[in-house]
């Protein structure tokens, strides 16, 4: 009978153990990339590295600032691109054409509010009105991982709202993602799954950890790979930094 | 290209694999295939068979696909381009619905599709998706197996209702009306007749969702025979969600009635049409309630509106006026006055299943064929296909030697076809040939004759040898001799080639008939094979209340046929009534070995017999049940000639088995074709793994291998042809490389491709096939994945130069690398514009190039060796030139950007040093200028990227040749060559005029530098330079 009930505990337990909640999959994330105190305590961010893009290299620069500015240029021939900057009102690229900035359609700056966050999607999600959701396990790379629906708020799509949902892929044994997935809500690759793929984790300054390897595939296929060299936390950048060139 | 040659090598490579029990390897799933990914190449020229239409209330963008064999297919451009939703689950659609409070989000779809052909698949249930398609969740009612509509109420999306037609080949319970209140939780099963009967179509009042109505069916299907109709079916209306039912025949035809279709006139909700199948041809027809069912008139028994019932039963109102309705039919027809009178709908691929009318514009209304989706603009008399559906339902598939290999196929209800394996710009419709007619089973390019190749149609009615050069076409079947009974082929008869003797072929009827002729003359090599069991041999009394003797029930015939590659005299036959049977004496003999088949039931279809390529005793037979309903996996091994049999099968297997295939190079590597997808083992079938990367769980119905390629060949029915470039990998995967943290597999050397041609690319809308990639492979064994610490990889040449640098895959289990040979792009001046140059790599020469793998402290090699193009017209020293030509110019185009970078250098501390000290204008002025003026020579410094442009500088006139020799891998020409050295003297000469300027203006700056004693001015090395950013 005593043996029975060890037996009934240890069922019981390891059946409490699987069930994880979505809460408790980000607390460890969290708990495993530095705390949430650091990542907290993250207000800017400069990360430098390269863009493999079709056999190319090209020196990268991505700046963010809290709340959600953000400018990431790639330099080629001596020219930078900046696709895309965000001041947090206005969006704008890079011509190619004409190397010179133009704004984004109004609806893509709108978006941009939410998309080019500094913060962890994760931190604070509910008051940032996300939604998650652990919808169980998958494999990912041969790796067993949570996954994660994580609703962000609503994209403008050519004038309709429409739900913003990416699947995160928590590594169960690295507690931290390893893969996003998401589909394509605008343009031409509209409905193309896009999944991103982060690795070489490793600590930065301010002691949180970031993928220092993003490779990006669209439909299956592989798009893009940035390399970080470096990241920089908590500098000093200004807001004129990301504004919309006025003069031309 | 990989040369034959290298067979045998990687043979070496596997030594002792067969030679003793071959031990159990875990390593399964994405582990085992890692990126190895499955390409799709169509053909989309003939689309597939579309089950079932599903619009957006409101949203005329949206339309769902439902198709037979391919999933669910969405498009949300309004018709122009579709995507796959339902890739991961089974691909079979009966039913797709959209639910009309939440349209964006909630999608339903009911799996197995419902018009009930022999070759039809099956489902497992209902899904539903919460995210517009993206994402599924099997909500139930797996036993099913095929649905026929699903119905959302509109004032409720919990409350669902599910018309379950049940299975085909045997009785089930699992049919009839099923309802949920709670999104799909838990289903109630509201109206059920009997297990021999399901719902064939349901529909509820869109103003009253309580009010519903549904069709029931009595039919049966086997192997052999089709039945439609009984006493059973019947037509019943609920008025209370429902809980009650009542038959609403009043006006139906008396007698046992058949296939039944019901639906609401949505404009006016008490019109209601059935198209009934009954007893008598004037009972048959389309029937109108003006009253909601409570009597009913015959307005029509037009040929469209009764042919061939379990096909084609769909009726769909205009959404705005009802009197506008269409009739699915061999060609389809419309109707403008209530169903009175029909038209024939315009010209499109016969056998139309479904059809959707716009949710704006009835004018523009969609259509669901045999061959795919069409669309009219003005109301149904011109259609236009859809080009972009790759859903061809393939039965059979082989291959040929050509470079590159093309593949063959035949194709349901849409013929025969070949097609390139890779094509410039991708594989489209255009590069397709239609090689037969009727519906297309097996098709075979002569092994030696080019010009050759083989196709048949439906039952061998015609078996055709084609000379595709000179476009002639002989029909070589065998006849029954006079002493000869009817001769029985299948619908999907055998057809085989022989792997010893190029001119030999085989046919199956009853009996086994060889020609080695090419056709001219046969045969007959055996007695009949089948059990010929008259009981099954009744088809001309097959379709039940409408005659339908298509020849799709013929039965007790030979299926499958193979001679041994190494012996022409042994080979094996497999039966569609069951039976296995080998001779060793080319025909003279023969041993029915089925008997002793351990756990297989009687009678169970030999679907395939793949004899091994390294021991002559040992043999392979997929074997499937699901005509009697039997719905398990059976796959069997025999290693002594049939006498005793091993089931090689495991839980891991999903669907009855359609094929097996032994690879060429390891006897315990095999993939099995099963009605829900491809299956994978290393270790001789103790384990199996479902191949999931960009691969759907369709029907595999036939797998071949190319030899040169290793590449895997699917038929698939439903999906088209599907390819696994380079299996080789699973060909190394051994216990002792689990036991690594780290290791790399064996690649076969990469033979380079001169490519230069111009391509067409397909328009938007249309599919396009896959090309494989070039990339040379790096293939390595990971235990666990990379997600904590660096990990990079480098290519070095013979001298240990770094000419290389990839992101390398960081999977737990077999990673898949690409390498694209060619050196990073030289590094360009800086300038206004963007130069050409700055594109493109040079592509390395043929050689061994070593890889370093560096993860963490630990680094691992392995050697990689790049073949020159094997097909090339350029000889070793043309090639050579070619190289060099491409070397010289990106010397000197990296000479150029750092003459550049130093003049800008020396410019910027010339700047600096005067904003310091105006008093240095004096020796800073004239430096300036001759800099100014030497640049401008250099370098575009105006102008933009497209018609904007500048006159071109040094810098554009040398990418520009750079460009031109770097395409071509043969010597440059001549005036190409004198206008690299017209460059390289202007670049000498600037360079010149640089260490003049060097030596003037700019050693009087930095000796006034060194006067005021202030600190000279560096300017970076070669070095320096390249690694800078930019």
């Amino acid at each position: 009978m005593k043996k029975l009930l060890v037996l009934f505990f240890c069922v019981a337990g390891s059946l409490m153990a699987q069930a994880q909640t979505a809460d408790e999959v980000i607390d460890k994330y969290f708990a495993q990339t530095g705390g949430k105190d650091k990542w907290m305590a993250l207000k800017s961010m400069k990360a430098t590295g390269k863009a493999k893009v079709q056999g190319m290299e090209l020196p990268l620069t991505m700046i963010q600032k809290a709340p959600n500015k953000m400018k990431a240029t790639a330099t080629f021939q001596g020219m930078s691109f900046i696709q895309p900057c965000f001041d947090g009102s206005t969006g704008w690229n890079t011509n190619q054409m004409t190397m010179k900035p133009e704004k984004m359609a109004a609806e893509d700056s709108e978006n941009m509010k939410d998309e080019a966050m500094l913060e962890d999607p994760f931190l604070n999600y509910a008051a940032k009105g996300y939604k998650v959701e652990l919808q169980g396990k998958e494999t990912v790379e041969g790796t067993e991982c949570h996954k994660m629906k994580l609703t962000r708020k609503p994209t403008m799509v050519d004038g309709k709202a429409e739900e913003n949902v990416v699947y995160y892929f928590f590594s169960v044994a690295d507690n931290v993602p390893i893969m996003s997935r998401t589909v394509a809500k605008k343009g031409p690759a509209k409905g193309t799954t896009v999944e991103t793929f982060m690795s070489d984790y490793q600590e930065v300054p301010g002691g949180i950890f970031m993928p220092f390897t993003v490779t990006t595939k669209a439909g299956g296929k592989e798009m893009m790979s940035m390399v970080m060299e470096k990241f920089e936390t908590n500098v000093a950048i200004e807001d004129a930094e990301f504004a919309y060139p006025d003069k031309k | 290209m990989k040369p034959r040659f290298y067979l045998p090598l990687s043979t070496l490579l596997l030594f002792g694999i067969g030679a003793s029990a071959q031990q159990a390897i875990p390593l399964k799933g994405n582990e085992l295939f890692g990126s190895l990914r499955a390409r799709h190449i169509g053909p989309a020229i003939t689309s597939g068979r579309i089950a079932d239409l599903e619009g957006h209330p409101t949203d005329a963008r949206i339309l769902y696909v439902g198709t037979a064999g391919g999933g669910v297919w969405k498009t949300t451009d309004g018709g122009v381009s579709y995507k796959p939703m339902f890739d991961k689950h089974i691909q079979s659609i009966g039913a797709v619905a959209v639910d009309p409070q939440k349209p964006d989000q909630v999608v339903w779809a009911g799996t197995g599709e419902c018009w009930t052909r022999n070759s039809v698949s099956v489902g497992d249930g209902v899904y539903k998706s919460e995210d517009g398609g993206q994402n599924w969740t099997n909500m139930g009612l797996a036993k099913s197996e095929r649905i026929s509509a699903v119905k959302i109420d509109p004032t409720n999306s919990n409350t669902v209702y599910v018309g379950a037609m049940g299975a085909l080949w045997s009785p089930n319970a699992e049919r009839g009306v099923f309802k949920t209140t709670d999104g799909g939780k838990t289903w109630e099963k509201i109206l059920f007749v009997d297990e021999n009967t399901g719902c064939s179509d349901l529909a509820m009042d869109p103003k009253d969702p309580n009010v519903l109505y549904a069709a029931f069916w009595e039919y049966r299907r086997t192997a052999w025979s089709f039945n439609s109709g009984g006493s059973q079916s019947g037509l019943y209306k609920s008025t209370d969600a429902g809980k009650t039912w009542a038959k609403i025949h009043t006006g139906f035809p008396t007698g046992k009635l058949g296939r039944i279709a019901v639906t609401i006139a949505p404009s006016m909700p008490n019109r209601l049409f059935a198209v009934i199948e009954s007893e008598t041809a004037e009972g048959k027809g389309l029937y109108r309630s003006e009253n909601a069912g409570a009597s009913w008139q015959r307005t029509n028994g037009d040929f469209e509106l009764t042919v061939r019932p379990f096909y084609f039963s769909r009726i769909v109102v205009d959404p705005r006026n009802p009197d506008i309705l269409l009739k699915g039919g061999l060609s389809g027809s419309i109707s403008r006055d209530g169903g009175k009178t029909f038209t024939t709908l315009g010209t499109m691929h016969s056998d139309v299943h479904d059809f959707h009318f716009d949710n704006l514009n009835s004018n523009i209304i969609f259509a669901a064929t045999d061959g795919g989706v069409y669309r009219s603009y003005d109301g149904g008399s011109v259609f236009e296909m859809v080009k972009g559906l790759p859903v061809a339902q393939a039965y059979q598939v082989s291959v040929d030697n050509s470079k590159p290999y093309k593949v063959y196929c035949g194709l349901q209800d849409n013929q025969s076809w070949y097609g390139p394996s890779e094509s410039p710009g991708g594989i489209g419709n255009r590069d397709w040939n239609c090689v037969g007619a009727g519906d297309g089973f097996r098709v075979y390019r002569h092994p030696t004759k080019a010009n050759i190749l083989y196709s048949d149609m439906q039952g061998a009615e015609y078996i055709w040898r084609y000379d595709t050069e000179r476009r002639q076409t002989k029909i070589v079947k065998p006849y029954a001799s006079a002493t000869d009974p009817k001769l029985r082929f299948n619908w999907n008869a055998a057809l085989q080639i022989s792997p010893n003797k190029p001119d030999r072929l085989y046919v199956g009827s009853q009996f086994l008939h060889r020609s080695d002729d090419m056709g001219e003359t046969w045969t007959k090599i055996s007695p009949d094979l089948t059990t010929n069991n008259p009981a099954k041999q009744q088809q001309e009394e097959s379709g039940g209340l409408s005659a339908d003797n298509s020849g799709a029930e013929n039965h007790c015939t030979i299926f499958s046929i193979a001679e041994s590659s190494l012996d022409e005299n042994l080979i094996w036959v497999g039966t569609d009534d069951g039976n296995v049977q080998v001779t060793t004496d080319g025909g003279k003999n023969w041993s029915n070995v089925v008997g002793t088949v351990p756990g297989l039931p009687k009678n169970t279809w030999a679907y395939h017999v793949e004899p091994s390529r390294f021991d002559k005793n040992t043999a392979y037979v997929a074997f499937e049940g699901h005509s009697s309903g039997d719905m398990a996996t059976y796959v069997y091994k025999t290693t002594d000639l049939g006498k005793t049999w091993t089931s090689i099968t495991t839980p891991d297997i999903k669907g009855f088995a359609r094929h097996i295939k032994e690879d060429l190079v390891n006897p315990n590597l095999l993939f099995l074709g099963t009605e829900q997808g491809l299956y994978v083992t290393v270790d001789g079938g103790q384990n199996w793994s479902a191949f999931t990367n960009n691969m759907p769980p369709v029907a595999v119905m036939y797998i071949a291998i190319q030899p040169d390629e290793n590449d895997l060949v699917l038929a698939t029915h439903g999906r088209g042809l599907i390819i696994i470039d380079d299996i080789s990998p699973l060909r190394q995967v051994t216990n002792d490389l689990l036991t690594k943290d780290m290791a790399f597999l064996k690649t076969m050397p990469t033979a380079m491709h001169d490519d230069g041609g111009f391509s067409e690319d397909s328009d938007a809308g249309e599919f396009t096939g896959e090309n494989p990639s070039r990339s040379a492979k790096i293939v390595y064994y990971l235990k666990k994945r990379q997600t904590f610490g660096k990990m990079t990889m480098e290519i070095m040449d013979a001298a240990g130069k770094k000419v290389g640098d990839i992101t390398p895959g960081k999977a737990k289990g077999i990673n898949i690398v690409d390498w694209n040979y060619r050196l990073k792009p030289p590094k360009t001046a800086t300038g206004k514009t963007l130069s050409l140059a700055g594109f493109t790599g040079p592509r390395l020469p043929a050689g061994t190039y070593t890889v370093k793998l560096t993860q963490g402290t630990n680094t691992f090699d392995t050697p990689i060796t790049l073949l020159p193009d094997p097909t090339s017209m350029h000889s070793v020293a043309d090639q050579q030139a070619q190289y060099e030509a491409v070397t010289r110019l990106y010397t000197m185009t990296e000479q150029l950007g750092y003459l550049v970078d130093q003049i800008n250098m020396m410019q910027k501390a010339a700047d600096e040093q005067l904003a310091k000290d105006p008093k240095y204008k004096k020796v800073i002025d004239p430096l300036t200028k001759e800099l100014a003026a030497l640049k401008e020579k250099l370098v575009v410094l105006k102008g933009d990227n497209y018609v904007g442009t500048a006159e071109p500088q040094l810098r554009e006139k040398i990418a520009t040749i750079y460009g031109q020799i770097v395409g071509y891998f043969g010597r440059p020409s001549g005036a190409q060559l004198a206008n690299v050295t017209v460059l390289d003297d202007q670049l000498k000469a600037a360079q010149a005029t640089f260490e003049a300027i060097k030596t003037t203006r700019y050693k009087a700056l930095t000796d006034r530098l060194l006067k005021d004693k202030l600190p000279e001015i560096s300017l970076r090395s070669f070095d320096d330079y390249k690694k800078s950013d930019g």
